[in-house]
């Protein structure tokens, strides 16, 4: 009896919620902006606390097979590229976990909703960067994927998210020049280069189509996302207009694309491509992809090994602010 | 002239390695002692930022993967520019001195070919060598070689950070629990065997006068900057004598064979390859 007087009163908005809900759609509707202190449905406020984190995790978990070629990298220059590149990513994981706290989960819990397996990052870090050139192919390629799933996000609903969009866009762009430069010189390098530099871009192109998410009937997010602003193209949509970059792209780097499926169709306007291997995309998502499991043992690794140098700061810190209080 | 300098580049002004290399292309005239001098200096920063580089994704803290990968790009810049200056003696550029030379024709100290250890080694390490550098660097933008002064003073900027960034967690560390108190005391155990190579003179520097620093000269102010330290950190200094070094930097620690093969192994796989 309880329980059905609860969740009677539960289905019935207060009138807070009601003024809070009219001005969010009155937002939405004008496509401006909903801020940290206002008023949101909390299936929009979950919403954004997955995909978001989502991403700040698979910025942290990005560094890695990158960070893989740091002690490697070919020439001094290529290794002082690299090292700031991995830094933006940690910058840009930092920035985003940021902008999450403004919805009232802290860094500490995402994080540990990484750590537990509970949050996913994109799947294509889950695939080894084996060559040097995979430090070329990953920037053009998957950069490129996320920079064409980010610049609409830009103008996400949700004021911190999009501004913080705004700046990693910027040094997402950056890093796709740098990766197609890696590959340029690759592929007028020496005949083992350019063969390098093929096979990277041949191990790549169909994990980084898959990066933009399921095909538009079976995506079931995305229909509310679009609604409330969050997303502002389907997967496909944003896919295809990726796969017409690259084709051209691609002709530049005197490379080809492992694809003989490409074309423009005239009737939709789309790009259209080879079929993708959803069954594997899935297998990954699910953890078993080849790296899964060696990219969460490292993270682990790196947290809890790190765990008495926090325990350092935060003890010395008390210990600062005791005696602040104490003068 | 005097107030003319080769490098045409106030020293205090950014000075990059590609700005050492137009110098170089232009024809810079360098001694053998001169750049064997610059060789000490630029594998020191490299073989530093080589170890360090290992630390980015396996910070203790995200903020620490974003201050350690700055760290180790400061100190692959001055290593750019030293390697290139060097270079010009024997025509070989940065690459060819990094990627191209044998474990023995490496300059670099003990202490910088330290394995990272854990957080409080690789933080007693830095703590000794941004300290010791400061020191240098803040001698050597008075040196009579105008490219060495100007490279010197863009980094002293730099270590200026780094030296604190030692110092900050060397007092959060000693000063925190007592586990971070024991790992701190260790790195330094660790580490101080090799300290005082930095501070031997040898006959290069005896014939470099006015050009390198005398190492020796360091030692006084270095110490009292960690006495400094080590008093707000409620620490010791550790009290073990010197391990037999190589003043010449010739020898090398059983370390920087396995260092250099990972550094250089996918260079060497490709001869005349660029990148």
């Amino acid at each position: 009896m309880a329980t059905q007087t609860q969740a009677t009163l539960q289905a019935v908005p207060s009138a807070e919620d009601e003024a809070g809900q009219a001005y969010f759609d009155k937002i939405i509707a004008e496509d401006s902006r909903i801020e940290p202190a206002d008023w949101m449905p909390e299936k929009y406020r979950k919403t954004l606390v997955r995909q978001m984190s989502q991403h700040a995790h698979s910025e942290i978990i990005g560094m890695q097979p990158e960070a893989n070629w740091i002690t490697r990298a070919p020439s001094l220059k290529r290794k002082a590229i690299l090292m700031a590149k991995v830094q933006d990513e940690a910058g840009h994981g930092l920035y985003l976990y940021s902008a999450t706290e403004t919805l009232g989960t802290p860094r500490d819990v995402l994080n540990q909703q990484l750590l537990d397996g509970k949050a996913k990052y994109s799947s294509i870090f889950n695939y080894p960067a084996n060559s040097w050139a995979d430090m070329g192919a990953i920037g053009w390629l998957v950069d490129g994927a996320a920079i064409a799933n980010q610049v609409p996000l830009c103008r996400a609903s949700y004021g911190p998210y999009g501004r913080a969009m705004v700046r990693i866009c910027k040094e997402e762009s950056f890093h796709q020049r740098q990766g197609f430069e890696i590959l340029l010189e690759l592929s007028n390098g020496t005949p083992a280069q350019k063969q390098m530099a093929q096979d990277a871009v041949n191990r790549f192109y169909a994990p980084a189509l898959m990066m933009f998410g399921p095909t538009d009937t079976d995506s079931p997010n995305s229909q509310q996302s679009m609604a409330w602003n969050i997303k502002r193209f389907s997967n496909d949509e944003l896919r295809s207009r990726f796969v017409g970059m690259i084709q051209e792209q691609v002709k530049v780097l005197g490379l080809t694309l492992p694809d003989d499926k490409i074309r423009y169709n005239d009737e939709t306007g789309m790009w259209e491509h080879g079929e993708l291997n959803w069954d594997e995309f899935h297998e990954v998502l699910a953890g078993r992809g080849p790296c899964n499991a060696q990219r969460m043992e490292r993270r682990r690794e790196a947290h809890e090994n790190g765990a008495w140098v926090r325990e350092a700061a935060a003890a010395y810190a008390n210990k600062k602010a005791q005696k602040a209080q104490v003068a | 002239m005097s107030g003319e300098s080769a490098t045409r580049i106030t020293p205090g002004n950014a000075y990059r390695p590609e700005d050492v290399a137009a110098q170089v292309a232009e024809g810079v005239e360098v001694s053998e002692d001169v750049a064997e001098y610059a060789l000490r200096l630029g594998d020191d920063a490299l073989i530093l930022a080589q170890r360090l580089g290992w630390w980015i994704s396996r910070a203790p803290e995200l903020e620490e993967d974003v201050a350690l990968a700055n760290i180790a790009l400061d100190l692959i810049g001055h290593a750019r520019s030293f390697l290139t200056y060097a270079g010009a003696a024997w025509g070989k550029s940065e690459d060819d001195l990094a990627y191209w030379r044998g474990e023995n024709e490496f300059r670099s100290s003990y202490l910088v070919e330290q394995p990272n250890g854990d957080f409080g080694k690789t933080i007693a390490r830095q703590l000794v060598f941004s300290a010791f550098q400061h020191e240098l660097y803040s001698r050597l933008v008075d040196s009579a070689d105008a490219t060495l002064a100007a490279i010197a003073a863009k980094a002293l900027k730099e270590v200026d950070y780094h030296r604190d960034h030692a110092t900050q967690w060397t007092l959060r560390l000693g000063d925190g629990t007592e586990e971070s108190k024991r790992r701190m005391a260790a790195g330094l155990v660790s580490v101080w065997p090799y300290v005082d190579q930095l501070f031997q003179d040898d006959d290069l520097v005896g014939r470099l006068e006015g050009v390198a620093v005398r190492p020796s000269e360091l030692r006084a102010p270095f110490d009292a900057y960690l006495a400094g330290v080590f008093a707000e950190a409620g620490l010791e200094l550790p009290d073990i004598p010197p391990a037999m070094t190589d003043k010449s930097r010739h020898k090398h620690s059983e370390h920087l064979g396995y260092l250099l093969a990972e550094m250089q192994v996918l260079a060497r796989e490709h001869p005349g390859a660029t990148w």
